[in-house]
């Protein structure tokens, strides 16, 4: 074999290799949406954050505008603070709410948006004031449980 | 008794005799190869023995592989009503297993066998004591171009093998089972992580090419120079590299995810 013909075949192995590498990235992990729009951060502090996690979507109206980046416990007000990296091209006005949701009746947890009236927008690191926490399946049941039980004895109280 | 005794204790120490010996062999190799990688033609040449000439059976495997797994996963998940998960299913599982351990596998079965035939009958044929004769050192000449060629396509096969897998799971998924074509991609996109999946995997496919090309060029290069020798050193090539990939790899795992 010809030593021009081998560096031919071997430069071509090396780019099928960078093309191979380079498709995992773009193709199959989406590299690029994480690189190529800037991103903003915001927190929200939820009472009960239930089974939501890093790197769930953040949507609003059902679009994704972004992830859920973090999730930590605040130490001084007990309650769980998650970070949330947003589309720069979304702004939203500063009484925005945030609620966790869930996709379908047993798929993952998201964070869903409601945009409010105020005319100013937030800024970055700010923190969203409305949320209202995941629905977690055994704290309804109870409530449920408790109604059902009360149900019996409320119509004599009220004769 | 005493002899089964005397046996147990023979096959030990002969096997940390060669655990050692194995490891100052890789001293050695490492120390040599500094002139190898400045002659990087040698290492071209052996590149292309090793890598271009395996990329066959690596691309047949991997588009096999991941049709079987289209299928099988396609069965399974849609026995729980979620197919639209099989993206992420066949990903995920190339990335992270079965590409770097299948492609080790194959390239150790296919290019440490030769290797290891190449240099034990090098020095069947007394090639090895005549380079040094010559003042060349056949590690520096012969052992470590081989070896670099190894550790550097080990990578590359294995990310060709994660492509072509994904590209037959895509087909039996999408072409064949008739999936759709954008949730089998974004479920796929939304489940792998470059960092997490890509990076680890090309990372363990690095260390089983280290791994199998050292055991392929010490396995020729300890070889009893007989013809009996030669093959069996290339069976013992193809073997330990086996147990050792799979034992890596857990190890690997339970570190990595």
């Amino acid at each position: 074999m010809k030593r021009t013909t081998l560096d031919l075949w071997v430069g071509l192995f090396a780019a099928l290799g960078c093309a191979a590498l380079l498709f995992l990235a773009l193709r199959a992990a989406n590299l690029t949406t994480s690189v190529a729009n800037e991103p903003y951060t915001l927190y929200a502090e939820f009472d009960n954050i239930g089974g939501l996690k890093v790197k769930a979507p953040v949507k609003m109206a059902g679009v994704v505008v972004g992830r859920v980046a973090g999730i930590e416990l605040d130490r001084k007000s007990f309650r769980a603070r998650a970070t949330l990296v947003v589309d720069k091209s979304y702004t939203f006005s500063r009484d925005v709410s945030a609620e966790i949701l869930t996709s379908g009746l047993l798929g993952e947890q998201y964070i869903g948006l409601m945009q409010g009236g105020d005319p100013d927008d937030l800024a970055e690191n700010d923190t969203i004031k409305l949320t209202s926490s995941a629905m977690v399946l055994e704290q309804l049941i109870g409530k449920f449980m408790l109604n059902a039980a009360e149900k019996p004895s409320a119509p004599p109280a009220a004769e | 008794m005493l002899n089964l005794l005397r046996g147990m204790g023979h096959s030990l120490v002969d096997a940390v005799w060669k655990l050692g010996f194995i490891c100052r062999f890789m001293g050695v190799l490492l120390a040599q190869s500094g002139q190898s990688l400045l002659r990087f033609r040698l290492v071209v040449r052996e590149i292309y023995f090793a890598g271009v000439m395996s990329l066959v059976i690596i691309v047949v495997s991997g588009l096999f592989v991941g049709m079987v797994l289209g299928l099988q996963g396609y069965t399974t998940l849609a026995r729980f009503g979620s197919a639209d998960a099989l993206g992420a299913l066949v990903a995920l599982s190339l990335l992270r297993e079965l590409g770097p351990v299948l492609a080790a596998l194959l390239f150790a079965s296919r290019s440490g066998s030769a290797i290891t035939a190449e240099i034990g009958l090098m020095k069947t044929t007394e090639q090895l004591d005549a380079m040094a004769v010559m003042a060349v050192n056949p590690i520096a000449r012969v052992v470590a171009p081989r070896f670099w060629a190894g550790v550097l396509s080990m990578p590359i096969l294995a990310a060709i093998f994660n492509v072509t897998g994904i590209f037959g799971g895509y087909f039996v998924g999408v072409s064949m089972i008739g999936l759709d074509e954008g949730t089998f991609w974004s479920q796929m996109q939304n489940a792998v992580d470059f960092h997490e999946d890509v990076l680890n995997g090309m990372i363990k496919s690095a260390v089983f090419g280290f791994a199998v090309s050292l055991i392929a060029v010490f396995e020729g290069f300890d070889a009893r120079p007989t013809a009996e020798g030669v093959s069996s050193a290339t069976t013992r090539t193809v073997v330990t590299s086996a147990l050792v990939i799979l034992a890596l790899d857990f190890v690997l795992t339970a570190f990595m995810f």
